[in-house]
């Protein structure tokens, strides 16, 4: 049984738009159409698309804050917007460009009050909170106002927040935005660990790839609206038929390698880039190069994740 | 309990602005000086205008100074946080919370409205007190009128606000809209002039507005203007109206909620 279910979900939006000074038009966007993925208890799947793809509108109606035009949702056996307040309790959202906290007042303040407001019992609530707090190492700043936290500070407190009522599904919209790089990897850290010992099912809707690569097993690409990958990581590869580069760095300048199996591409003084599919061994390529030339150095480059997604894109 | 957790957190946010909170003192003190001093001048040339004496009159003015921030007239209740939200869609983390937007900010209002009034409805009054010799209740009855009366003051102003607020779902800018009700509860609270003062059927008409209740109401239950069943019919008009509103604003979120898109990604 699917924790989400959705199937050949749709919201359309009505636009209206000032033609003159009396007339009006009357047009209707697809947001969303034909959508249809489910996923299972304990998955961590990316949702990624170009901005305007339709994600946000998708987490709306999978969290119950937007009706869907037509289709079927179905979160934990819940219709999230008939059932919005009951699904509110087992789930969590966590935005980058939000916060759930309270500006002005300290960080423990805010979640004592989810602590209410989730009905979280006493003993849960503070088991929680001691775990959390080690883990996303809060301690000093549970007395800060959340106005003088830092971002990264912050976006500790906010996953805190959203976790303290023990969700079954996490909800993350762009979570690393604007983090440093060494944020980012704790993050990314605590997001495994928690659905590792938790099983805690993650959604994760980013322009980071890096977030991707890190976290999910799974992703979804969505493009005008619907889905137009569903699939492990790997496979975006094939899918997008991109290319591994060597990088061949020769003993003395030549004129570009022609080996079999591979193009060469660039040519910059004794160094030589070639590539060749994704899918196939670099052991032939390698052993033709050094058969033929002096070579000092060797090294491979996997294929960038967003030039497959850009190919996705541009092909869907 | 959770209402009573974010009304005391609601409180607590509002006292951290000291500096804020005595400019604000500041000014309402000076505004009850010109306003004394003009009733004064008033009343001396038509006595017992509305049926109030000059001391009445003057007790009217401190009072009135002390109700602005209380009912936050001019704005500056939670309502301002609602609109602001629904304006950059930090509305939609209300709505993924298990738990009712409108009782959510009504709480943290009461909890604002209990800071205001002890600090810029007390303080002011103090001081028409110490500079005017303003009059304290008129009975015990009426002080405990007069409690219940600036509650279902905050009441009535808060679903009028929180109506204005949610406007902000189907306009992009709500801001004409916000400055139209502030003028409105200026004009018709009685805060400027006494509604009693307002003659014939448009003196009818104000006093039967939502409005009334922000500042005429409660001030003429201090001065014991209402007594018995009087008084419970004054009561019972602002609670009449508290529940009309409130009602009103639930039916509106819902419509909101089921129909309009939450802004931004």
């Amino acid at each position: 049984m699917s924790l989400i279910d959705v199937r050949d979900l749709a919201r359309t939006f009505v636009v209206r738009r000032r033609n003159g000074a009396l007339t009006r038009s009357r047009s209707e966007v697809r947001a969303v159409h034909d959508l249809t993925f489910s996923i299972g208890a304990g998955e961590m799947v990316g949702y990624i698309g170009p901005n305007g793809a339709g994600k946000s509108t998708t987490i709306k109606m999978l969290t119950g804050i937007l009706v869907p035009s037509s289709g079927r949702l179905r979160v934990a056996e819940l219709e999230p917007s008939r059932q919005r307040t009951e699904l509110a309790r087992r789930i969590g959202v966590v935005f980058g460009q939000r916060t759930t906290l309270w500006w002005d007042l300290p960080l423990r303040d805010s979640f004592e009050l989810l602590q209410k407001i989730y009905r979280v019992d006493a003993a849960r609530h503070r088991r929680n909170l001691e775990e959390y707090v080690e883990l996303l190492d809060l301690g000093d700043l549970l007395d800060t106002p959340v106005r003088q936290l830092s971002l990264g500070q912050r976006m500790r407190g906010d996953i805190t927040a959203a976790l303290l009522h023990d969700p079954e599904i996490l909800y993350l919209d762009e979570p690393t935005i604007g983090l440093d790089v060494i944020s980012k990897g704790r993050l990314r850290e605590f997001l495994r660990t928690l659905n590792a010992e938790r099983g805690t099912t993650l959604m994760l809707t980013t322009h980071d790839l890096q977030d991707i690569e890190a976290l999910c097993d799974r992703v979804i690409v969505i493009d005008h609206g619907t889905a137009v990958f569903d699939g492990p990581l790997g496979d975006l590869h094939h899918r997008g038929e991109s290319r591994r580069t060597l990088v061949v760095d020769l003993v003395d300048e030549a004129p570009p390698i022609a080996v079999p199996g591979a193009e060469t591409r660039k040519v910059e003084g004794p160094r030589q880039w070639l590539t060749f599919p994704a899918g196939a061994s670099a052991a032939p390529i390698v052993a033709a190069v050094a058969a033929s030339y002096d070579v000092a150095d060797l090294s491979i480059q996997e294929p960038d994740i967003e030039d497959v997604i850009r190919q996705i894109y541009a092909g869907g | 309990m959770l209402y009573a957790a974010v009304a005391v957190r609601s409180f607590r946010r509002y006292s951290t602005y000291t500096a804020a909170t005595l400019a604000g003192i500041f000014t309402n003190s000076v505004f009850g000086l010109i306003y004394s001093y003009a009733y004064i001048e008033l009343w001396r040339a038509a006595p017992h205008a509305g049926g109030y004496t000059t001391t009445d009159a003057v007790t009217y003015v401190w009072l009135g100074q002390s109700m602005i921030m209380t009912v936050a007239m001019w704005s500056g209740g939670t309502t301002d946080d609602l609109n602001e939200r629904i304006r950059t869609g930090d509305v939609s983390i209300d709505l993924y919370r298990p738990v009712p937007v409108l009782w959510w900010y009504y709480a943290g209002d009461l909890g604002r409205a209990t800071y205001h009034f002890l600090t810029r409805g007390l303080a002011p009054s103090l001081i028409g007190l110490v500079l005017f010799h303003i009059r304290g209740p008129a009975t015990p009855a009426a002080a405990v009128g007069f409690a219940a009366s600036v509650f279902l003051a905050v009441t009535v102003s808060f679903a009028i606000r929180f109506l204005v607020a949610t406007t902000a779902f189907w306009v992009l800018d709500s801001s004409g809209i916000r400055l139209m009700s502030a003028i409105l509860s200026m004009a018709l609270s009685g805060m400027v002039l006494p509604l009693n003062l307002v003659p014939g059927v448009a003196g009818t008409i104000v006093n039967a507005l939502p409005w009334a209740s922000y500042v005429q109401v409660p001030i003429d239950v201090y001065l014991g203007r209402h007594h018995g069943t009087d008084l419970l019919a004054a009561l019972g008009f602002q609670a009449l109206w508290a529940v009309v509103l409130l009602g009103l604003c639930g039916w509106v979120l819902e419509r909101a909620t089921a129909k309009v898109v939450v802004q931004g990604g």
